[in-house]
């Protein structure tokens, strides 16, 4: 009996070893002195200073939070909206639509990043062959256009709406639809209604939403590979280094990483735990 | 008094094809209490929202002080709702919840301009409002720190906070427990009497329709089946289904032979009816308290008790009457199998016209099981199907 438990946490002790040795490995090496990723030469933060110093790098960086920032507040506010209005839709329609909306979530990232980039290959060439074509023949022009910013924002956009829906219509659903009725009787428009009692309700979802969102964003690599075009997001920039040389600064910027996605997910957690007690302790007053 | 202030003229509601409501025609006056009574599915709650400005009638024209308002959204009209499951807003605790509707700026009639109210008359009419509804102390409270009988007067000082001309109450005392809902039914009458306002009260329970209110309007498959006081509803049903519905009532087939002579099971019996076909057939309601038992000799009906209830202040006792069970609330008690006799003064019969509700109620034959079928219904208050779109 004995040993059987003993067994058991040596088995845990195993999977836990696999599991996260690799990242324990990154983290402890980002602080080591010399060039290796074997020797042990000392703490230091070197890496991180000439991480801080890589102009190219920190270029990288602004990126990554400006799309995950803007792609975090567009779709959050672009899908609380659509969950307002398949809530309102009749079921035969809204059923769907949510499968639709499923797709970006369960499709394979390598073929979502392939389907945009090919898309947008094909919008961007009709484009700039439509100005060539004014330019040649009218004498006019228009800007052309090209991979970059504004793609990467827009594929990001593509797989953040999915999950803000995800999160905010079960707590449409969860809503006492009279609590509409009721704040119009008492005198809202509809859309003062919205502001003053459907978004206090389903804020929790709004929020976890755009966490959730903004976690995405951040740590996507495939779908930005294949869309940033002239930007680069830190994840890019990352695999750019590998194939070039493995340098201790890589573990550095990966450990920065890793520990902003595991803060926002102890976040996301902790959240959910809280709201889970809530409204058990709200199900079991009544 | 007595002026008319809503009118619903022909109004027909469908959802889907699915008629809800079929041709409602209703006034309702100035300061009354007015009930919609029917059982479920029967467009009481449809009829209540198409006042209330939350839908608008397939056909037909809502009036209201002598004004088609059909499609006014409700945020527009002079009328507050109290919801059936309260739709307190849970964010918000009382004092805020009550305040909620004076805090939305309104349009001055003469400015055009948007007015907000001061902030110290609306901590005064919350402030009064809870007095009225006896929740003093409560205005810092959560609505989930509350009763279900204090979320109720929530939900009544929130709606009654805006001075509206008519207040909807859409099945308000369902979701309490029969003590705490006869105290509030007169809490809710004495309300409505000090601030003489405009009642229209929804729902399923006859008792409580007839205790409260002034009109009763009886509803079933989205008509209206009778209008009239508590009194004429109970004493002079129109139809089979309003005298079922409402109390208990034996209904038995009849043909009238005379003005004042109605026949049951081929013998003839004084009533106080007039003004119908020589020989009409007719369904005939006896009311179970209105029924005298007598000796077997002395009886105009002969029958056989089949089962004694007792029910405190009475005994339910039916009577098979050649096959018709009957139910009798007598004082007296008689013991199953004995043969009894039974005498009915002539206003205790009442004649109606058939309808297509004859011969579906009135014979006691399941009485238990009919029993229970109406306990269940009081137990929980139940959704209108139709109403909402399926979810």
């Amino acid at each position: 009996m004995r040993q059987h438990r003993i067994g058991n946490r040596l088995f845990m002790a195993l999977v836990f070893l696999f599991l996260y040795a690799p990242i324990l490995l990154l983290v402890v090496f980002s602080f080591n002195a010399g060039g290796s990723n074997v020797v042990w030469e000392g703490f230091s933060l070197r890496w991180y200073q000439e991480l801080f110093q890589d102009r190219r790098m920190m270029e990288a960086v602004y990126t990554t939070l400006l799309v995950s920032v803007l792609a975090t507040l567009i779709s959050t506010v672009a899908g609380t909206f659509a969950s307002v209005g398949l809530y309102g839709m009749k079921k035969r329609w809204r059923e769907p639509i949510l499968s639709v909306n499923n797709i970006p979530i369960m499709n394979a990232d390598i073929v979502t990043g392939v389907a945009l980039c090919i898309f947008f290959v094909a919008v961007i060439g009709g484009w700039n062959d439509f100005v060539t074509f004014l330019e040649e023949n009218f004498r006019r022009t228009l800007p052309r256009l090209e991979m970059g910013f504004g793609t990467l924002l827009l594929a990001h956009l593509s797989f953040d709406i999915p999950y803000v829906i995800l999160n905010v219509l079960p707590k449409l659903r969860q809503m006492d639809s009279s609590l509409i009725d009721a704040a119009q009787d008492l005198g809202c428009t509809w859309m003062g209604a919205f502001w003053k009692v459907i978004v206090p309700e389903i804020k929790p979802g709004i929020v976890s939403g755009a966490l959730i969102a903004f976690t995405m964003s951040i740590d996507d690599f495939v779908i930005s590979y294949f869309t940033a075009g002239s930007a680069s997001t830190l994840s890019i920039e990352i695999y750019g280094m590998v194939r070039r040389r493995v340098s201790p600064e890589l573990n550095a910027v990966s450990t920065l990483l890793f520990v902003v996605v595991l803060i926002l997910l102890v976040i996301i957690n902790v959240r959910e735990a809280r709201q889970e007690k809530a409204l058990r302790r709200s199900t079991a007053r009544k | 008094m007595s002026k008319e202030l809503i009118r619903l003229a022909n109004c027909t509601m469908a959802f889907d094809g699915e008629v809800v409501l079929d041709n409602i025609n209703l006034y309702i006056n100035d300061k009354e209490f007015l009930t919609l009574l029917g059982p479920s599915g029967c467009g009481k709650t449809t009829t209540l929202r198409i006042i209330g400005g939350f839908q608008e009638p397939t056909s037909g024209d809502v009036f209201f002080d002598g004004v088609r308002i059909n499609s006014i959204p409700p945020h527009k009209r002079a009328v507050n709702t109290v919801f059936q499951r309260y739709a307190l807003f849970p964010h918000l605790n009382v004092f805020e919840n009550i305040a909620f509707g004076l805090r939305i700026p309104k349009v001055d009639p003469e400015t055009k301009q948007k007015v907000k109210l001061p902030e110290q008359e609306i901590h005064d009419r919350v402030m009064e409002m809870l007095q009225v509804v006896n929740l003093k102390g409560f205005e810092k409270r959560r609505i989930t720190q509350l009763s279900g009988g204090q979320q109720q007067r929530v939900a009544i000082a929130r709606a009654l906070v805006n001075r509206p001309k008519v207040l909807l109450l859409d099945e308000p005392l369902g979701a309490l427990d029969l003590k705490l809902r006869k105290d509030m039914q007169n809490e809710l009458k004495r309300i409505q009497q000090s601030l003489g306002i405009t009642f229209i009260y929804v729902t399923h329970d006859q008792e409580e329709a007839l205790a409260m209110s002034d009109t009763v309007v009886v509803m079933d498959g989205g008509k209206i089946q009778q209008i009239g006081t508590p009194e004429d509803i109970y004493n002079e049903p129109k139809n089979a289904f309003v005298a079922d519905f409402i109390g208990e009532s034996n209904i038995l087939d009849g043909i009238m032979r005379a003005d004042g002579v109605v026949e049951i099971f081929n013998r003839k019996f004084q009533c106080l009816d007039k003004g119908f076909l020589p020989d009409e057939p007719v369904d005939v309601v006896i009311r179970p308290e209105d029924v005298d038992i007598v000796p077997e000799d002395q009886g105009q009906l002969k029958g056989t008790v089949t089962s004694v209830t007792f029910k405190g202040v009475h005994y339910d006792t039916i009577v098979d009457f050649y096959g018709f069970k009957w139910l009798i609330q007598t004082t007296d008690f008689c013991p199953v199998d004995s043969r009894i006799g039974i005498k009915i003064d002539p206003d205790g019969i009442h004649v109606m016209k058939k309808s297509q509700y004859s011969g579906m109620f009135g014979d006691y034959s399941s009485y238990s099981e009919e029993y229970d079928e109406i306990g269940d219904a009081t137990l929980e208050p139940e959704e209108e199907e139709g109403e909402r779109d399926e979810e």
